[in-house]
């Protein structure tokens, strides 16, 4: 039983890192309609720039921690430039079609950008991020990392939804991601409602930078993709386009992810082993994409004719 | 109405041509002339023909987008592979020369089968969905099937070791020598002929009509009598077909298979030669094919600011022309030759067509 509350508390922790992810996908896409393929190497982006400014932190007799700042301020200007540079000048003239292509293109110039700069060879953040003593709950043991991953990441989507719903620029995001005509019609600059969405968008996946090198302290280019992809099934999960649904799906992809590793072989006498855990995930996007394309939060919209 | 003369003539030239085009290549490749360099890539351009006009199908004519192509190439190779392996050590068709011809086109029909099946398979499922939703169920379709044959024991170990296979599979095991494959560069021509004539004609018939209506205009196409589903599904397994072929033939290519070359990246790998030539257009995948794959082989020095290069060209292209190099162009050999006699039969042809 211990066993596998540690197994939960661990599915948890990855569980709030793709939330956060999750997050990013799901407010792009509530916004313009866009499946942001690059936003995973947002995440890329960010653990690289905390490689170059941990050390630089430690410096000043800081915690490691603290270079999250930084990463949420390069992710957040690349997200942007991504945005201004790319996505905008295809939404105008081309299909959702061509603006899906110039998202898988952006995802392939920042890997490759990445492996020009930093070769592919994995690099490793020395430092460890959080050093908080572990916890021990009867014969559950929580380490701090894990600890102050599932909180940083409480924190942060409680303040989004407080940004979402309370002030005024998050009221416009709503607007927007409801009827774009009528809330240009409403004062609303919509372009600039974009840019701050890519913004807040790239910012929580530098936070999930921040959680997932706290445990996997190895940066790689293509570390974004897989981890932006199984994020992305939690936001479908949830329900695209919905924040708590993006937060639902995260942690429960998360949960799943690592029951299943620890569990699936023993459960079907060795046939699904944990090398399928990859597939476990992409099997419940299937599964959900086909009882209910919606998400677990979403409601079913007709087409219109 | 087309006059039938004129498609007799058409169609006698046009095998004309091919004739002479596969005859060089097969004197060619018999009298060995290319280095194995050389002959790697007419292969590979091959493959990248095969997987871009089937993929073209999905993506140009269907109007669907799918991202997860090489997941059937990967079914297709390692079929071919496995297949080839056990008939070797049962000593069916196991000699060299006619056998082995034998063998790989039994080898080449299974893949094809088996990744039709699969075709249908995911495409019944996937196709309930469209656009963006689409086209992440085919990547995640396309990822575990590359997860799953990694972890077939008896894919992964026995015989073809850890995901990538022992050497020699169908010389005494996988892939061709570099002199068999200058030989049978005249059948691997033949092939890709044959596969981009069948999907021509299979497009021009009245399910390809019925495919292109359902890119137009989906609920317009089920109101006027069209199950939508069937030749959705029909159409996607069609193309996962072609896709089980190639990979066939990317089995025999090489002396070891690898699920890590069929993964994501060779899926996008394959979507940007049908974008740079032009969703709808089989000319522009293959022109795209044969460049992209020489192009990638020329640059394999640059290889890191290849994909940079590329990324950035899709982006400008995206910007400036969504519609891709060739657009939804086609070339005919009648035509050209007509407009060069000055005849005006190509722009007859062209009225022809549009009526």
């Amino acid at each position: 039983m211990s066993e596998f509350i540690q197994q939960a508390i661990n599915g948890l922790r990855m569980g709030s890192v793709y939330a956060l992810i999750a997050l990013g996908y799901t407010m792009v896409y509530g916004i313009i309609r866009l499946i942001n393929f690059a936003h995973g190497d947002f995440i890329m982006v960010g653990a690289y720039t905390m490689i170059f400014v941990i050390p630089v932190m430690l410096g000043f007799g800081l915690p490691a921690w603290t270079a999250v700042a930084a990463a949420v301020i390069v992710a957040s200007a690349v997200g942007v430039t991504t945005e201004a540079v790319a996505y905008r000048p295809v939404r105008k003239r081309g299909t959702r079609m061509s603006a899906l292509i110039t998202a898988i293109a952006m995802s392939l110039f920042l890997e490759n950008l990445a492996q020009v700069l930093f070769t592919s060879n994995p690099r490793v953040i020395k430092a460890s991020i959080f050093s908080l003593p572990a916890v021990q709950i009867g014969a559950v043991k929580i380490d701090g990392t894990t600890l102050a991953t599932i909180a940083i990441a409480a924190v942060t989507m409680v303040g989004l939804q407080l940004f979402i719903h309370k002030t005024k620029m998050g009221r416009a995001m709503r607007a927007v991601s409801e009827d774009k005509q009528a809330s240009i019609l409403m004062g609303i600059n919509v372009n600039r409602t974009i840019t701050l969405t890519f913004a807040i968008g790239s910012a929580l996946a530098a936070v999930a930078a921040l959680m997932y090198c706290a445990q996997y302290p190895s940066v790689m280019p293509t570390m974004g993709s897989m981890l932006g992809l199984k994020a992305f099934v939690a936001a479908v999960l949830g329900g695209i386009g919905i924040m708590p649904g993006a937060m639902l799906g995260g942690l429960t992809i998360g949960l799943v992810e690592s029951l299943s590793k620890a569990y699936s072989a023993t459960l079907t006498g060795g046939i699904i082993t944990s090398a399928f855990s990859d597939a476990v995930v992409f099997g419940i996007l299937i599964i959900v994409l086909l009882v209910k394309p919606a998400g677990i939060l979403g409601k079913n919209q007709g087409e219109k004719v | 109405m087309k006059m039938p003369q004129e498609i007799k003539k058409a169609s006698t030239m046009n095998l004309i041509a091919v004739a002479i085009l596969l005859g060089a290549i097969a004197w060619l490749g018999f009298a060995q002339v290319f280095s194995s360099y050389i002959v790697g890539i007419f292969w590979l351009s091959c493959i990248g023909i095969i997987m871009a006009t089937s993929l073209n199908l999905t993506n140009g004519f269907l109007g669907q987008m799918a991202l997860g192509h090489a997941g059937f190439m990967l079914i297709g190779a390692y079929t071919s592979a496995l297949l080839s392996l056990a008939m070797v050590r049962a000593d069916v068709l196991a000699g060299d020369g006619v056998q082995q011809l034998i063998r790989f086109v039994i080898c080449l029909v299974a893949s094809a089968l088996l990744a039709g099946l699969f075709g249908i398979l995911v495409g019944i499922p996937a196709l309930r969905l469209r656009g963006d939703y689409l086209a992440i169920i085919t990547l995640g379709f396309g990822e575990i099937i590359r997860v799953v044959i990694q972890g077939i024991p008896w894919a992964g170990a026995d015989g073809l070791g850890q995901g990538s296979a022992s050497p020699v599979l169908y010389k005494t095991g996988l892939g061709f020598n570099n002199a068999t494959k200058s030989h049978y560069m005249f059948f691997i021509a033949l092939l890709t002929v044959l596969c981009v004539a069948v999907i021509l004609t299979f497009i021009r018939s009245r399910f390809g009509r019925a495919i292109i209506s359902i890119r137009d205009d989906e609920i317009a196409s089920a109101a006027s009598g069209i199950d939508t589903t069937f030749y959705k599904v029909m159409g996607f397994a069609f193309s996962a077909m072609f896709a089980g072929i190639a990979g066939s033939i990317f089995a025999a290519c090489y002396s070891s298979l690898n699920t890590g070359n069929m993964g994501f990246m060779a899926s996008v790998n394959y979507f940007v030669m049908v974008v740079f030539g032009g969703m709808g257009s089989i000319t522009g995948s293959i022109v795209a094919a044969i460049g992209l794959t020489t192009l990638n082989e020329a640059l394999r020095s640059f290889d890191e600011y290849r994909m940079l290069v590329y990324s950035v060209v899709l982006v400008l292209m995206m910007i400036f022309r969504p519609t891709g190099l060739m657009g939804t162009y086609e070339f005919s050999l009648t035509k050209t030759l007509g407009r060069f006699r000055g005849k005006g039969a190509g722009k007859k042809q062209e009225e022809e067509v549009q009526a």
